[in-house]
């Protein structure tokens, strides 16, 4: 019964059989191998399986592996380029944006989000679009002041052409 | 100056997770590894009547299946908590007739991968006589059904403790105010679950088992004694924990089960927690219906305060449960001086999962009780309730002070931090434009924690398993230094907080420090995470096991110097010959000459000449010194390294000022935060961004508390807040902007002068919250508000129909 996909995944395609009752996360993690994408509720509440799919912020515990056939997907481990971190992932080491570190990798790609679509948002903003992650041990604020931190440092990158 | 400790530091364990290159325990994938699939009871009180496994056992991919029968040999999950008169009830790891509680583990299939597990586990046959369960703790206390029928009713243990004449006390109090607190059950909710991995190697007969866990060692022990091994062919790895709060501070069936599970199969077997299973299974939290009476004079003296509480322990003992509401009794002074305490505690089996300890652990509960008596006390007598507060505390000449509970509080300075705060918050200002709103018909509240927690847990005597921790610290020939501590940090920092510790006192780069935990084969015993121990205890542990490894490796370098320990000092990493008293007093003394060394008496082999340049050696020079050992002082022991075990005298009493502000909106009940500002004293500290993580999540999870989270049961004992979807967590927006600032005042305790933070937010600031509530409604007559605090209930005061 198994169903061939072709995925892309951080730029570099794959073509694997997958059981269409397979969720994208365990595609991710077990079958291509990236277990920094996690699972924390299975309900889509608390976002630690946020993957971008096709450039969009999605909860990859509550889709199928074959849904994201032919789609192009960013994990965790892509948001690197070339050893340098990206600004979200700098802001949150900057601003102690996590402790367990266990909702990180899902906060950093919403926060990437927020960013992608609103590069200079409000605190209130910043906090209405990370209403789809938990995190249960920051309490938010630090996690705010990362994707203020990873604004500036776009905007700047931006209007110096960098 | 030191270079590292106090600073901003940043993490060490960032770059790994900010890239999601940390491990947790299921990112660790052995080569034909079994998946594990639980069958829970789906009832909260039944008898097993019939079980059948034939058709699970032979579906697609299915390797085994197992039942309580078989796992009969398996030890019961242990209770480590020590009470007079304490009701054990032997809880196995597999239910095998009597069930009591939703959740229970029944059965449990292995299989290829997770999802044949999972298919597997609706194949199991099974049915139940259904049994009355009893869910609300008051009525089990009085009778109801009962949890188990061999005792004769639900009370597990009763407990009287405190000092003074409560009695008198109260009779001679110019008021008595009493008042019925409910701290309802929350779920600690870790956001990574528990998780294990076990493997057995059957040549060797050695089992590992990676486990989400705060106590790596406690729990190898109790392994070891559950499956019935040598404790030292078992090695528990803590991999990435992604946080705990007290839920992983246990021995769970599932870890006991997958290391037998192991055995029996000689393959790699793995369990990661649903969310499900964790709201059903991983203890809860908080748990106590009360009755506090508190007397007082007129003129605002607190003169005594008892509090009668049933404890809702569940259905049986975790590895701390009925210890829990303890420490509830030790924490009811409070930040004031009260001369007489008393409480009275009954713990009560119900249907329901166990509680235990969830970040606080029974100090949340007591904080929660005296500051909303404080309020009560203040709302009685017409006063300010800052002024109230500042009447009854000890001054800072007071301490150690003395409690009716039987604690020296360590040191303290309340005073400063409600000061700090007020002033921060700009008290009087704020009491005008509530005065003013209220005239304008909004409903502002201005609520105050003046709270103490007991931290850094704990002196031996007063602890179930020992309260020492111990840290083994090395520097290796290449000059890395090497920390094993057996604290099991999870979120906390101390990769990073120790690093600094270790570069300052050993003058090294920050990078040349790698701390290593969680690995009971590569660490000394150690105690663990939680109770906000680990820098106050763990910490002090590095520090002291660095000293001793300098007082080596002063006279290695005294050696290598050609002078005697006496004349070297350390400084910034490096041993140098002390100055001659006149070269250092300014005078134009001439050194004094070095005695002549016959050369080529000390093989040099590989070494440098020590102190060619007249600097001196550095530490990195002593250490590959040590190692190579060819010339080291004769009879002293080769290699640079020292391990220390940390027995802490007292426990640290932190203390500080919440104050928040919230306005109450008339037609929907809501609440919103105008303010939230919070002065913290946790002692010295080691690096203020990390104390900051700290007393935020636990600002947030204690908000959660006063208006959010609940553990529901209905009447049947079925869990309705069974995921996030019904479980409420704060999230991003309902958080206020947090004003945080610190006063500081050193701990006695130990030599760092550090008394803890991790539980300061879960503490303090509930009481702060429900306060502020409260005193937004007092227009309406209101005293007192149960938590969570949901819009509803708000609305019904305000609507007159409550």
């Amino acid at each position: 019964m198994k169903k061939p996909i072709t995925i892309t995944v951080n730029g570099t395609e794959r073509r694997d059989e997958v059981e269409p009752r397979m969720l994208l996360v365990h595609y991710i993690r077990d079958v291509i191998g990236l277990t920094g994408t996690h699972v924390g509720c299975e309900t889509s509440i608390c976002g630690a399986c946020t993957v971008m799919l096709d450039g969009v912020s999605v909860k990859s515990c509550t889709m199928f592996a074959f849904q994201a056939d032919g789609a192009s997907v960013t994990t965790i481990e892509g948001m690197a380029s070339n050893g340098d971190l990206h600004p979200v992932q700098e802001g949150f080491w900057e601003q102690h944006g996590l402790q367990c570190g266990y909702c990180t990798p899902g906060m950093i790609m919403a926060a990437a989000q927020i960013l992608d679509r609103n590069p200079d948002p409000t605190t209130d903003e910043i906090r209405h679009g990370l209403e789809g992650n938990l995190c249960r041990c920051t309490g938010y604020q630090h996690i705010v002041e990362a994707v203020q931190y990873a604004a500036r440092k776009m905007r700047d990158q931006a209007a110096t052409g960098d | 100056m030191p270079k590292y400790v106090g600073q901003r530091v940043k993490r060490t364990e960032d770059p790994r997770l900010i890239q999601g290159l940390g491990h947790y325990v299921d990112d660790i994938k052995l080569p034909d590894t079994l998946h594990v699939a639980f069958l829970r009871s789906m009832y909260a009180h039944a008898r097993i009547t019939s079980l059948d496994i034939s058709e699970a056992s032979h579906a697609p991919g299915v390797v085994a299946v197992y039942t309580g029968k078989d796992v009969a040999k398996v030890g019961p999950v242990p209770c480590a908590a020590a009470l007079p008169d304490l009701k054990v009830p032997d809880y196995r790891v597999l239910a095998s007739d009597h069930v009591v509680f939703v959740g229970q583990p029944i059965a449990v299939v292995v299989a290829t991968d997770r999802y044949a597990a999972r298919d597997a586990i609706d194949l199991i046959m099974i049915d139940y006589e259904e049994l009355p369960p009893v869910v609300d703790v008051e009525e089990a206390a009085k009778g109801g059904p009962l949890v188990y029928e061999e005792y004769g009713d639900n009370i597990a243990y009763k407990l009287t403790a405190g000092e003074g004449d409560i009695d008198a006390a109260l009779k001679a109090s110019d008021h008595v105010i009493t008042q019925r607190i409910v701290h309802q059950r929350l779920a600690p909710i870790a956001m990574e679950g528990r998780g294990v991995l076990a493997r057995y190697y059957p040549g060797e007969k050695e089992l590992t088992i990676w486990s989400s866990t705060q106590i790596p060692h406690l729990l190898r022990t109790q392994l070891a004694l559950m499956i019935g091994m040598p404790e030292n062919k078992l090695r528990v790895i803590t991999p990435e924990v992604g946080g705990g709060f007290g839920s992983k501070l246990n021995v769970y069936a599932e870890e006991a089960l997958l290391g037998w599970i192991s055995m029996q199969l000689g393959k790699p077997v793995k369990w990661i927690e649903g969310r499900r299973e964790n709201i059903q299974a991983t203890i809860h939290g908080r748990g106590q219906v009360g009755y506090v009476e508190i007397g007082c004079n007129n003129d605002g003296t607190i003169t005594g305060l008892r509090y009668n509480v049933f404890a809702d322990l569940g259905a049986y003992h975790q590895l701390l449960t009925p210890a829990i509401p303890t420490l509830t009794g030790l924490m009811l002074s409070g930040s004031y001086k009260i001369p007489a305490i008393q409480i009275n505690v009954t713990g009560v089996f119900t249907n329901k999962m166990a509680t235990d300890a969830y970040r606080g652990a029974g100090r949340p509960e007591a904080t929660y009780v005296v500051e909303r008596a404080v309020d009560l006390v203040a709302a009685e007598l017409k006063m300010d309730t800052v002024d109230v507060r500042r009447k009854n505390f000890p001054a800072p000449g007071e301490f150690p002070f003395k409690t009716a509970t039987g604690l020296f509080y360590d040191s303290g300075n309340y005073d400063a931090a409600l000061d700090k705060a007020l002033e921060m918050a700009g008290y009087k200002n704020l009491r005008e434009e509530q005065k003013k709103g209220r005239d304008e018909g909004r409903l502002i509240g201005i609520g105050l924690s003046t709270y103490v927690e007991i931290c850094a847990l704990g002196p031996s005597q007063a602890m179930p398993a020992g309260g020492w921790e111990s840290a083994t610290v090395r520097i290796e020939p290449t000059g890395a230094v090497t920390v094993l501590t057996g604290a099991s940090p999870h979120g906390q920092g101390q990769e990073t907080s120790f690093a600094q510790i270790a570069a300052d006192e050993l003058g090294v780069d920050l990078n040349a420090v790698t701390v290593i935990h969680g690995d009971t084969s590569i660490v000394q015993y150690g105690i663990g995470t939680f109770g906000s121990r680990a820098t106050a205890v763990g910490g002090t542990a590095v520090y002291i096991a660095i000293e001793k490894l300098k007082e080596k490796a002063t006279n290695i370098a005294a050696h290598m110097l050609k002078t005697d320990a006496s004349n070297v000092v350390f400084k910034e990493g490096r041993f140098t010959k002390q100055a001659t008293r006149a070269a250092s007093a300014g005078a134009a003394a001439a050194p004094e000459p070095e005695p002549d060394v016959p050369v080529g008496e000390a093989p040099a082999g590989a070494l440098p000449e020590p102190d060619a340049d007249g600097n001196g050696v550095t530490i990195q020079d002593v250490a590959l010194a040590a190692h190579i050992a060819r010339d080291i002082p004769p009879g002293s022991e080769p290699g640079l390294s020292a391990t220390y075990f940390f027995e802490p005298a007292n426990f640290t009493f932190p203390f500080g000022t919440h104050i928040a502000v919230v306005e109450v909106d008339r037609e929907t009940g809501d609440i919103t935060f105008l303010r939230y500002v919070a002065v913290d004293d946790c002692g010295k500290v080691i690096n203020p961004m990390l104390v900051d993580g700290q007393v935020q999540g636990g600002i947030v999870q204690a908000l959660g508390q006063a208006m959010y989270e609940e553990i529901v049961y209905d009447e049947q004992g079925q869990l309705v807040t069974g995921t996030l979807m019904d479980y409420a967590l704060p999230k991003a927006a309902m958080i206020p902007w947090l004003e945080l600032d610190r006063t500081e005042t050193p701990s006695p305790v130990n030599p760092l002068g550090v008394k803890g933070v991790g539980e300061a937010g879960t503490i303090g600031a509930t009481p702060a919250i429900v306060n502020a509530i409260v005193d937004a409604l007092s227009p309406f007559g209101i005293r007192h508000i149960d938590m969570p605090v949901r819009p509803e209930a708000v609305w019904r005061i305000i609507s007159g129909q409550a």
